[in-house]
């Protein structure tokens, strides 16, 4: 006897299958999006902690760094890399900037997600996927970034701190280092279940030392060579250097600025296919 | 029987080496209230999530309103409404805010999902506390906000993981009438819980799990009626006396059961086996004649109480 495979369970069949295939439609595609407005409606609840830091870091940041300290410089050496000291740290204020909100918001909202209000298994019981929801807070970082970067770019125009008119490019190489460093960070808290304050460990041991020691307050070349190889495994060193590139045209090769920008990209591009993965075992046990 | 919504045929679930699933079949049609009851541990949650297509199974069938949840994990979950075992609303937003932005999780547009949050903020008698920030709502309103926030997107079917564990009795009793309401309006419901009444209240078919397997099927009454007796006295002798008690009560009723706390006789008429047992010459610290209910079919289906 042979019947045709009708009531073959993976076949839809009534109309309530008709009905779900139509509902998923949409969440199928925009799912990263929805995850993206959940977080900026979070980010309104809380607007405050948003707009501070982003006008209030640049412009300390600019006076203590630019101002402060590149008048002591202007007495003693007069300028680092060709430039003022105020073009040369200005691009790599913008880019730590980055580093360190990325640092933040890869570290709670994941941490948080997952584990201290799991509102990714919501919405995981929802239509929406594991990658997905990683995608979403991806966008949400880098959305923040963007328009931090935009902010701080503003002002860096506004101490005259940005000669070239490719400039408002580094807001870009500003946000490849957000991605770059926020990948991997993102699988890695991810991967976190139990309590052990690695998110502390993290912003002291990784964080800060990366933000010292990229290139960010003095060329990577001033430090001595056993300490070089931080910069060149450092988001932050790539992406600084290729914010100053677009900054002040900082002189560097084309193929070395070719690795800036395939170092950014790849690590940015493995850390967070793994975060999906991580996300999916998680979420989908 | 109409379609089921649900059919599950040999189910099973393993974790490392450990089967939490182990070959369970049941069937839910459109407009059921249907319960999976069972001790902590029985495999009920594991089970819910495999139905809800967020865990995918290890053996068996399974077919959500005709599709299998492995490859048609997010139209399913579209048709859903699932409220957890533990709550996961989002402690940085307000009341509503929580309701609007899992709706929009469904791809639902931004005014239905408003209207929609509006009503069911009035559903769950939660609508003076739309402002509210989660972490100032008592245990009940959370969860009746969990329920709102799972019909937002008007689902076919209503997962329900212990609804009202952790509540107090008055908060339990909002939430059974809210979800009896729903019951009525038609709404599929599947629920699980280790509190027999309210699997009594709500579900009109149930199985009773224990160690990932199903024990037994049927409505509440009918598993009483196959499982029990009508009524049951319950005898406190005391601790250390209630198993020498228990033997001098052998032939009262149909059945006895001896528990660390209390001797249980099983009979149809018990007030006649509580004069029978008097007639022993036993005389008890406490007695109490009350109708058998599915605690008593889980004792007997497993030698155990449910709780505990
Ligand atoms: N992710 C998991 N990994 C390992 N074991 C699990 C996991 N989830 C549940 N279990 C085990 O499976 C069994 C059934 O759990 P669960 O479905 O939560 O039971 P219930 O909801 O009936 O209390 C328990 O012994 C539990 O420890
Ligand atoms: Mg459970």
């Amino acid at each position: 006897m042979t019947t045709a495979t009708t009531n073959d369970f993976d076949g839809p069949s009534t109309d309530a299958s008709a009905a779900a295939l139509r509902a998923a439609l949409r969440p199928r595609r925009f799912g990263a999006l929805y995850v993206l407005e959940h977080r900026l409606r979070a980010a309104r609840q809380a607007w405050t902690s948003f707009v501070f830091p982003a006008l209030g870091t640049p412009v300390l940041y600019l006076f203590a760094m630019g101002l402060g300290l590149g008048s002591l410089i202007r007495q003693g050496s007069g300028s680092v890399d060709g430039v003022s000291y105020l073009v040369f740290v200005a691009p790599a204020l913008l880019t730590a900037a980055a580093f360190q909100t990325a640092s933040e918001e890869f570290i709670f909202p994941i941490r948080v997600g997952f584990k201290w209000n799991p509102i990714f298994f919501g919405m995981n019981a929802a239509p929406l996927s594991p990658g997905q929801i990683i995608d979403g807070n991806v966008l949400a970082t880098s959305v923040r970034v963007v328009l931090n970067g935009l902010v701080y770019f503003a002002l860096m125009a506004l101490f005259g701190a940005v000669p070239s008119g490719w400039g408002v490019l580094s807001v870009l190489a500003a946000l490849l280092t957000a991605l770059s460093f926020g990948g991997p960070l993102c699988a890695y808290i991810a991967s976190l279940d139990k309590e052990a304050s690695q998110e502390t460990l993290v912003l002291r041991f990784v964080v800060m030392p990366l933000t010292l020691f990229s290139g960010t307050y003095f060329p990577l070349a001033l430090m001595p060579v056993y300490l070089q190889w931080i910069g060149w495994i450092s988001p932050l060193w790539h992406g600084t250097q290729l914010a100053r590139d677009l900054t002040y045209g900082a002189g560097e090769p084309g193929w070395l600025v070719a690795v800036h920008l395939a170092y950014l990209v790849a690590t940015f591009v493995v850390g967070w296919q793994l975060a999906r993965r991580i996300a999916g075992k998680r979420l989908n046990k | 029987m109409p379609t089921p919504v649900i059919t599950a045929t040999d189910l099973v679930k393993r974790f490392g080496d450990f089967d939490a699933v182990k070959g369970i079949s049941f069937e839910v049609a459109p407009g059921e209230s249907f319960g999976l009851l069972g001790p902590n541990g029985a495999g009920k949650s594991t089970t819910m999530r495999m139905v809800g297509a967020v865990s995918p199974r290890t053996g068996g069938e399974l077919s959500i309103l005709g599709l299998d949840p492995n490859r048609y994990g997010p139209e399913i979950r579209s048709q859903l409404g699932v409220v957890p075992q533990s709550d996961n609303l989002d402690v940085e937003l307000p009341v509503l805010q929580n309701l609007i932005v899992y709706g929009r999780y469904f791809g639902l547009p931004r005014a239905l999902v408003k209207q929609r949050a509006g009503e069911l903020l009035e559903f769950a008698q939660l609508t003076d506390k739309a402002k509210t920030k989660i972490d100032d709502l008592s245990g009940g309103m959370k969860r009746r906000l969990t329920i709102a926030r799972a019909l937002i997107n008007d689902p076919r079917i209503l997962l329900l993981d212990e609804p009202t564990t952790g509540l107090d009795p008055q908060a339990r009793h909002i939430l059974w009438d809210r979800l009896f309401r729903l019951k009525e309006q038609g709404t599929t419901l599947v629920l699980t819980t280790h509190y027999m009444d309210e699997a009594e209240q709500l579900c009109d078919r149930l199985v009773v799990v224990d160690k990932g397997q199903i024990m037994a099927e049927g409505s509440p009454a009918s598993l009483i009626r196959r499982y029990s007796s009508r009524e049951v006295v319950e005898l406190r002798f005391g601790s250390a006396r209630n198993a020498s008690a228990a033997e001098q009560l052998a032939g009262v009723g149909e059945r006895i059961e001896v528990l660390p706390d209390r001797v249980l006789i099983y009979a149809d008429d018990g007030e006649r086996a509580l004069e029978a047992v008097r007639g022993r010459g036993l005389e008890a610290i406490t007695s109490l004649v009350r109708r058998s209910s599915l605690e008593d079919v889980f004792l007997r289906l497993t030698g155990r109480s449910l709780i505990e």
